[in-house]
């Protein structure tokens, strides 16, 4: 058995904070302001991230936009497969989606099938003007065709290895692992 | 957590934790039924047959609905169109079914134990809709539900359940279900209604209405199977009604927040009275009916596979 590798810490508190605080600007630099947005968190790690930039958004903006939850697992593909799922959490949008524009928030963008599942799941509540994607971590290794529209940091990882975003809300502590996955 | 069942045949077989992942995972159901467009994807593929040997419609509406805002295809069978007014036994009806591959059984049936021999046989899972006086699974779980949402817990509540025990899958299913999850059960009706030695559930059995629903946080009234008239079990509807309608002077007993359940289909007037089965203050028996669909959603998702 060869030793297992203790986690590597790629981003700390200030790295997650200054990324958060950049892509906040970057969205409100390309949609010209803060007319028809909204911001759609992931279940779980989405929804801090989101929190997050609506509270940044609103801090430079003097505005506060709306801020959604989506949890995705009934969208997945593969339901009756995998054996290792969180249990069902809920949904909630409490807006319209007609003709926004959303930003759909995850922490790490892998192979792409959660975006996926996230883009059917929005669909099915309205017809939004578009979707744009931002994600705190790209490890890359994508399965379908799907990229961020911002990205806190490109993370080159292999397929043994776990990327894990710790977060104050959830975890106590902010911080990006990665590891070799047991 | 999951749910490590092929079956749902009652809620005496269930643990507290699989009660608390029913329950979890139908709050997360109930807003599928807000949207405008009240469908998501998962079940898509599965095929679920709705196979009723007695009337029924809210329970086989909401499991058919259930179904297909998982974008399940839902088949209904009920006796009186079916083989079975040709002499087709249930086995034979459950074999030729299952060669037809269904992913899950829904019945109904009035012979206690039917859905328990159905799952010994096909290899379908089968969910109980009610087996003659024995459970209805379904049922108690939208009710304790219904408690959860309107009282923030089950445990420590006083539960009345007033009227035919002895007939009442409805009452036999809430008694194991609410007892499991703490909460005390008081159950009240005729002599003739009444199950011998019915403290043996573990719960408080009285004669009269009052002395049941008297400090209560939660009066459940179940149906009088007008049918039973005949078998002399209570001398007429109306005296009936005189002493075991609830109504605006008897509920005033029970604590001044406590709410009013009914499994339906309500005879009015006769186990309930039309202003307290109308009272928004009190009355959560649509309530009922909309956690219903939700917790058939969770009990077709749960046993697909979901959480597995």
């Amino acid at each position: 058995m060869p030793e297992k590798k203790s986690p590597k810490v790629v981003m700390d508190s200030d790295g997650i904070e200054r990324c958060l605080t950049r892509i906040a600007y970057e969205i409100l630099e390309k949609n010209k302001g803060i007319h028809n947005l909204v911001l759609v968190g992931i279940r779980t790690g989405g929804i801090y991230l989101a929190e997050r930039l609506q509270k940044k958004i609103s801090a430079i903006e003097n505005a506060k936009i709306p801020l959604g939850v989506l949890d995705i697992t009934l969208y997945r593909d593969d339901i009756t497969k995998t054996s290792k799922k969180a249990p069902l959490g809920k949904t909630k949008i409490p807006f319209d989606l007609e003709d926004k524009k959303v930003i759909l928030v995850d922490d790490v963008l892998f192979t792409g099938r959660t975006i996926r599942a996230a883009m059917d799941a929005l669909i099915d509540f309205g017809r939004p003007r578009m979707i744009q994607l931002a994600v705190l971590i790209d490890r890359g290794h994508r399965e379908l065709p799907i990229r961020a529209d911002y990205v806190g940091k490109n993370l080159p990882s292999s397929l043994w290895e776990a990327v894990s975003v710790n977060l104050l809300e959830k975890n106590g502590k902010d911080e990006v692992l990665i590891e070799e996955e047991t | 957590m999951k749910l490590a069942k092929k079956d749902i045949l009652g809620i005496q077989e269930m643990t507290v934790d699989e009660i608390n992942l029913i329950l979890e995972t139908a709050e997360s159901f109930l807003e599928i039924s807000t949207r405008e467009i009240k469908k998501v994807p998962t079940l898509r593929g599965k095929s679920i047959i709705n196979l009723f040997y007695e009337a029924s419609t809210r329970t086989r509406t909401s499991f058919e609905i259930a179904g297909k805002r998982l974008s399940a295809d839902t088949i209904n069978i009920s006796a009186s169109t079916s083989s079975v007014v040709k002499g087709e036994t249930l086995i034979d009806t459950a074999r030729n079914l299952e060669a037809m591959n269904p992913d899950i059984i829904v019945l109904r049936h009035s012979a206690a134990g039917a859905p328990h021999l159905l799952a010994s046989l096909v290899r379908q899972s089968i969910i109980n809709a009610g087996d003659g006086a024995h459970e209805h699974p379904s049922q108690a779980l939208l009710d304790m539900m219904t408690i959860r949402e309107k009282k923030g817990r089950l445990a420590g509540l006083k539960v009345a359940i007033i009227g035919d025990i002895l007939h009442s899958r409805v009452a036999r299913s809430n008694i194991y279900g609410l007892s499991k999850m703490g909460a005390q059960v008081v159950v009240a009706g005729p002599a003739t209604m009444m199950p011998r030695n019915i403290e043996q559930m573990g719960i408080k059995a009285c004669t009269k209405l009052e002395d049941a629903i008297t400090d209560a946080d939660v009066v459940m009234m179940l149906r009088i199977q007008l049918e039973r008239e005949k078998q002399n079990i209570f001398p007429s509807l109306r005296e009936y009604a005189r002493h075991y309608c609830l109504n605006r002077r008897n509920i005033k007993l029970a604590k001044p927040d406590a709410i009013v359940m009914h499994p339906g289909p309500m005879n009015r007037g006769v186990e309930i009275s039309p202003d307290v089965a109308d009272d928004p203050a009190c009355s959560v028996i649509l309530d009922q009916v909309n956690n219903g669909v939700a917790v058939r959603m969770a009990l077709l998702y749960l046993l697909s596979g979901g959480n597995e």
